[in-house]
């Protein structure tokens, strides 16, 4: 496992393991050749990690496989060389290749799940890679593996060895991957996205996982993702790509605190910042959408989306070029690029609400008890008792009119149900839900249609909730016709301003949802949602498939409309930051009950409940110079069958206190303004606990 | 596992007596009268009576229909009026017959279909899988007394390679009844052989895709290793219910093939007490037949559920 020598900053340390030098690669497509990744260069050297950061359409995953010479059958490496430990690997033969995949470089994969063969049992699926390239026989290849899971921290790894991937939970899986991936002990490692797939509080144990063990292993990692905060935790150095090349290349600190291209700190604004101040400000947004590989513009390819931009910079391609010590920048005027606190200043705005101040609104949707029970699943034969999924569980919230109300909880902690059952997609099955005082039959199909213009959703998937033969024009008219009784040229009319309304011209109208981006058919969505002139509008989950730049756009725009129309929303997401960032009140739920719920900016100050604390915890912020207090939750939550006496976060929960925990219900912890929690330790005390574990005190973090 | 094999054997019992139900309720609706097709259009009333008392037909049609299930159950099968011999040992001549035709056809289909899937799945895309995909629909279409009769028109009468009819002694043993089973099994065999053909290709195109083939294959294993142990595990499942559900196809070709063959198999048992009006012979025919797709069916549940590890116990 190589020599002894302890981590050295990638400063002193030697030669690169992994250098790719003026790589091209093509795509043959029925269209032409698409140039999808244009000279690039990078190195990687050991204990390093090397982030590949990018929207999509960037090509940091083609750049990653091509590097590996694992293209689809039409792509093709055309130019450039790709090193290992000096070795060109552009001159393998296939099989030469073969002996290095799996020993020298190893891989660990987006979704765990879909990378395991359903029908084989881990231990063997592992044990390949032993008995491949360490000629080892299968008992030695079982010890092997034994071995690996147990470095990956993996609890009784024999047990997990016998299982189908289909038993073991996310982040099990992935573990999996990555002792599979370090198996050789590989040069170089290549991490697609690792924890995207995964839960926060799941991708947090990983990523520490990870900084672990690009300690102790040799390898040098190329670690790709979207995710900016993650890029913080694990990585030294970070390329920024954009359409096929890259802009940027810097160590991690200094690109976050000094970029040197205004495309990274337009990414950089586009991420909502922790801070729970109760102003709310815009986050900044990159005009137009990144461009497809065969319609760049001349000239600079980040030129027509750019702040900074003069004549000259749409003259010819600027070069990557040196600008400081060790920073890579393909920015003409790079001297230029502003700090980028000083460019969110300058690049948002506040949103200021129309001076009500917050308490004084009315309650618009109040939620009383309310409980979703579903029947289990049971035998014909044996366990003939009826059982419960008790999804929620007695959950009392209230919706204050123009307000937003964030819900947070990992997958599993009923917070869609929720939802569904406020709109009666999902009838509640106990409980109250009344609007202005007003009781709502718990099944959509019993309210009046009055009710039913009220309430509105939007969902995660718009894939799946715009229908696919419907133009963008009749999705959005179909509530005014039938919810607000337009005629049909009056909705027509209606429509179009709608479409102005979400930012997308007016020619959209005829169009059909294939034809439309992801964000674009997200702002539909929208626009149909608002069109009956709601109260309230549920949004489950509405940026999470989307990116970062993309996210930020449509923050931008729900808190737009919301001043405009002082629509009341309910904001679903496990992604805090977002929740922070959008939302008045807060209400974090774990398996079907709330644990915490109160103005954003006291659930985001201490006291907090010990899960919301562990979640704030487990967020990576976008910020290299917040340091976060690792509270790390073991496991998932539990299923909703088996709930746990006493408080149910009790087997999860890093401030377990013992049997009180386990035989009793927590009571309600009254603090300020509505802030409660639901803990049996006192607020003064958990106050105590946590006066140290604040995300938010860095001294310099937070713009 | 086995909790999972009872319950579908609770199922498969229940879709038997339904099945027996609606056959009786059908041959008992039938129009004509027995007794007349026995005895003549001239026998007396009396005598007709009389038949109908000895066969029960003049009792309530449930009490005909749990003495018929019992019988049959106790493998008291009765008489056959129109051969005037038992039904059971009849039954179960031919069946042997047609079971020795299937059994040819179904080696010849099984394998070359998943052959030919593989390789069209594997070279997608070019002329190997144009011909063999394109092949393979022309094949689909294709009734059995088209094809049937296109193969005796060559191989028998232009080539005189193999004989046209195969109207064989049932004692014969296989070797001497192989050459009269080639013809009539290809033709059983090339309905089935498409539907094998097309559901292994694009399944294995499916599995190819998956991210676990690329795990495999970035694990640095040979490209014949990923297919064996990776693809073709996960790409043969559906596969294995295309061919049981065929079972059905084959049971629907045999009673054509056989009687455009003249081979004397379950099938041509089948149309024979039709043309006949032998209701002990219809019924006794069709619900083994019934018995034979519904088991057919269940092992073939059995099989997925071994092999596919998401399945199990439930």
């Amino acid at each position: 496992m190589g020599t002894p020598d302890p981590y050295s900053p990638p400063s002193v340390a030697p030669r690169p393991v992994f250098e790719v030098e003026g790589l091209h690669i093509d795509y043959a497509t029925e269209a032409g050749v698409l140039h999808a990744v244009r000279d690039v260069s990078l190195a990687v050297r050991r204990h390093e990690s090397f982030g590949l950061v990018g929207e999509s359409g960037s090509g940091k995953s083609t750049l990653a496989m091509g590097a590996i010479r694992y293209l689809a059958s039409n792509g093709r490496v055309t130019d450039g060389s790709v090193r290992l430990n000096g070795v060109e690997l552009l001159s393998l033969a296939p099989k030469e290749l073969r002996a290095l995949w799996g020993s020298r470089i190893g891989v660990v994969y987006q979704s765990p799940l879909s990378a395991l063969n359903p029908s084989i049992v881990i231990g063997r699926q592992l044990a390949e890679v032993a008995r491949q390239h360490l000629g080892m026989n299968q008992s030695a290849a079982r010890e092997r593996v034994a071995e690996m899971l147990t470095k990956v921290a993996m609890p009784d790894p024999e047990a997990v060895m016998k299982r189908y991937p289909h038993q073991l939970s996310g982040g099990m899986l992935q573990r999996c991957v990555i002792a599979m991936a370090l198996m050789t002990d590989p040069s170089l490692l290549v991490m697609d996205e690792p924890t995207t797939a995964l839960d926060v509080t799941t991708q947090a144990v990983v990523l520490d996982l990870v900084s672990e063990l690009k300690r102790e292993f040799d390898s040098a990692i190329l670690y790709i993702t979207h995710d900016l905060g993650v890029i913080t935790k694990i990585c030294d150095r970070v390329g920024v790509m954009y359409a096929g090349e890259f802009m940027e290349q810097a160590p991690l600190r200094e690109l976050f605190k000094a970029p040197l291209h205004p495309y990274t700190l337009d990414l950089l604004g586009c991420v909502p910042h922790f801070d729970p101040s109760p102003q709310k400000r815009s986050l900044v947004t990159i005009p137009g959408s990144i461009p497809r590989v065969d319609e760049l513009p001349p000239g600079c390819i980040f030129a027509p989306r750019c702040t900074f931009a003069e004549d000259a910079c749409r003259a010819a391609p600027p070069p990557l070029e040196q600008r400081g010590e060790d920073h890579l920048s393909a920015c003409r005027r790079w001297q230029i690029v502003p700090p980028p606190r000083e460019h969110l200043r300058a690049a948002t705005e506040a949103l200021t609400t129309a001076g009500v101040a917050a308490g004084d609104r009315p309650t618009l949707v109040e939620v009383d008890d309310v409980q979703v029970h579903f029947k289990a699943a049971h035998g014909l034969l044996r366990n003939r008792q009826q059982r419960f999924i008790r999804a929620v569980d007695g959950v009392s919230l209230d919706v204050r009119s123009g307000e937003t109300l964030g819900i947070v909880g990992e997958s599993g902690s009923g917070k869609t149900t929720v939802a569904r059952a406020i709109i009666g997609l999902t009838p509640a099955t106990g409980g109250r839900i009344s609007l202005r005082g007003r009781r709502l039959e718990p099944s959509t199909g019993r309210r009046p249609r009055s009710s039913l213009r009220e309430i509105q959703m939007v969902f995660q998937n718009p894939d799946a909730s715009l229908n696919p033969t419907r133009s963008v024009g009749d999705a959005i008219m179909r509530p005014l016709t039938l919810l607000s009784g337009l005629s049909r040229q009056a909705a027509r009319d209606k429509a179009k301003a709608l479409l102005r309304a979400v930012s997308l011209p007016e020619s959209y109208f005829g169009r059909l949802p294939h034809e439309l981006s992801g964000g674009e058919k997200q702002r539909v969505a929208i626009a149909r949602a608002f069109a009956a002139e709601p109260e309230l509008i549920l949004c489950d989950e509405p940026i999470s498939s989307l990116d970062v730049s993309v996210q930020g756009s449509l923050m931008n725009l729900l808190m737009r409309l919301q001043l405009e129309q002082n629509t009341s929303y309910v904001f679903i997401s496990h992604d805090l930051s977002a929740v922070q960032h959008l939302s008045d009140v807060i209400a974090v739920v774990y398996l079907g009950r709330i644990m915490e719920l109160g103005d954003a900016v006291r659930v985001l100050t201490p006291p907090f409940h010990p899960y919301t604390e562990a979640l704030l915890s487990a967020v990576p912020l976008a910020d290299p110079d917040v340091k976060q207090k690792p509270i790390r939750l073991s496991g998932s939550v539990p299923s909703a069958v088996d709930v746990p006496s006493g408080c149910r976060f009790h087997p999860r929960c890093p401030r377990f206190l013992g049997d009180l925990c386990v035989q009793h219900e927590p009571p309600w912890r009254e603090g300020e303004g509505d802030h409660r929690i639901s803990c049996h330790i006192p607020l003064h005390e958990l106050s105590r606990l946590q006066a140290e574990t604040l995300v938010l005190a860095a001294e310099k973090g937070g713009a | 596992m086995l909790r999972f094999i009872l319950r579908r054997l609770g199922f498969m019992v229940l879709g038997v007596i339904l099945a027996s139900i609606i056959i009786f309720w059908a041959t008992t609706v039938l129009p004509g009268d027995v007794a007349t097709m026995v005895l003549g259009r001239y026998a007396t009333d009396q005598a007709r009576t009389q038949l109908r008392h000895e066969l029960g037909l003049d009792k309530p049609i449930a009490v005909q229909y749990t003495h018929w299930l019992g019988n049959y159950a106790k493998g008291d099968w009765g008489n056959s009026p129109s051969t005037d011999t038992a039904v059971r040992p009849l039954v179960f001549e031919r069946l042997r017959n047609s079971f020795r035709l299937a059994v040819i056809a179904f080696a010849m289909y099984v394998p070359l279909g998943i052959l030919l899937g593989l390789v069209a799945a594997l070279r997608k895309n070019t002329w190997a899988d144009n011909v063999i995909s394109v092949g393979s629909l022309a094949f689909i279409g294709l009734p059995e007394f088209v094809s049937g009769v296109v193969l005796i028109t060559i191989f028998a009468i232009e080539l005189h390679w193999l004989p046209a009819q195969s109207a064989i002694d049932p004692r014969s043993s296989y070797a001497a009844a192989l050459p009269y089973l080639i013809l009539p099994a290809i033709t059983v065999a090339l309905t089935s052989l498409a539907y094998v053909v097309r559901m292994t290709r694009s399944s294995t195109v499916d599995v190819l895709q998956m991210d676990y083939v690329r795990t495999a294959n970035l694990k640095g294993l040979a490209p014949r290793r990923v297919l064996f142990t990776h693809v073709l595990r996960n790409s043969l499942l559906p596969t294995i219910t295309v061919v049981a559900i065929g079972i059905g196809w084959l049971i629907g070709g045999l009673i054509v093939t056989e009687s455009v063959y003249g081979y004397p198999g379950i099938g041509r048992l089948l149309l024979f007490a039709i043309t006949h009006r032998d209701l002990q012979l219809i019924q006794a025919t069709a619900l083994l037949l019934v018995i034979i797709y519904v088991v057919a069916n269940l092992v073939a549940d059995i099989l997925y559920a071994v092999l596919n590890p998401r399945i199990r116990y439930t």
